[in-house]
């Protein structure tokens, strides 16, 4: 039963990767990209990860691309015109994409157990939410801190860059 | 039968490849940048899989990785937002998303 699920979700995620790249109408993209970052979300509940689950569905699939869907309306992006292809692009992209496949199988095909079953949780009554709070206010405080920093330099220089007349 | 650590794996190769693809292939900045998102997620589907397949003493996953995961959502997010405004204003001057049309760092 979990398997079957881990393959649909996977299998769903990855359809609606790949029409993110393969899909002309920018919009349609990021709608794709949404859907994804939903079944995404779905394998991290599988890992028992119900925090980052939800919180990927919160910022990424709501905040995140809530932004992208205002700029493509704001920069009012039509389909993209199909133009000439670009010969040594293409050879040199599917040489770095099936060289990174080669090397995934090679990896993971190695002796080192990745067939590992996944253990059991030997405490499932703990709340998956506050042991991620616990390790994110003890032992991560600091780093927390400075992401806050982080977030209020990234909104004043969005608001900087959006100004009509940069000086 | 539980899917394996390997089969995470697999998927999350496979996400970040075909970020990876979008990346080199797609000519608008946009969905470069789109992929570039696709690519984070892989990497954070792998850091959340090894942390559940390597439990602590206690027998609770590593929640470590999982912290880590919320670090780069967080970045991303301000990451996301800077880029989307440096999008617009590079819209303002040239009237494009088209990488090709955007070969002058000064204008």
């Amino acid at each position: 039963m979990q398997l079957v699920l881990f393959w649909v979700f996977a299998a769903l995620m990855l359809i609606f990767g790949a029409a993110v790249v393969f899909l002309r109408n920018p919009v349609s993209s990021a709608l794709s990209l949404v859907m994804s970052f939903v079944f995404l979300a779905a394998l991290f509940i599988t890992l028992d990860a119900f925090f980052i689950g939800v919180v990927q569905v919160l910022i990424y699939a709501g905040a995140v691309m809530v932004l992208f869907l205002f700029i493509i309306m704001l920069l009012d992006l039509r389909t993209e015109q199909p133009r000439r292809v670009n010969i040594g692009a293409w050879i040199g992209g599917a040489f770095v994409v099936f060289g990174f496949i080669g090397l995934l199988g090679k990896v993971l095909s190695s002796a080192v157990p990745f067939n590992m079953q996944k253990p059991p949780i030997s405490n499932p009554q703990i709340s998956d939410v506050s042991a991620v709070g616990e390790t994110l206010f003890r032992q991560f405080n600091l780093p927390f801190q400075i992401v806050g920093v982080l977030l209020l330099v990234a909104t004043i220089g969005v608001v900087v860059l959006s100004k009509k007349e940069l000086k | 039968m539980t899917p394996t650590l390997g089969h995470y794996l697999a998927v999350s190769g496979l996400l970040f490849f075909i970020g990876l693809a979008g990346v080199i292939l797609r000519r608008n900045i946009l969905i470069i940048f789109m992929c570039l998102e696709l690519m984070l997620n892989a990497a954070n589907l792998s850091l959340v899989a090894f942390s559940r397949y390597n439990l602590t003493l206690a027998g609770l996953p590593n929640y470590n990785g999982q912290v880590f995961v919320f670090f780069v959502i967080t970045v991303a997010a301000a990451e996301v937002a800077v880029g989307l405004a440096i999008i617009v204003a590079l819209f303002r001057a040239k009237r494009t998303t088209h990488v090709e049309d955007l070969n002058s760092l000064k204008f």
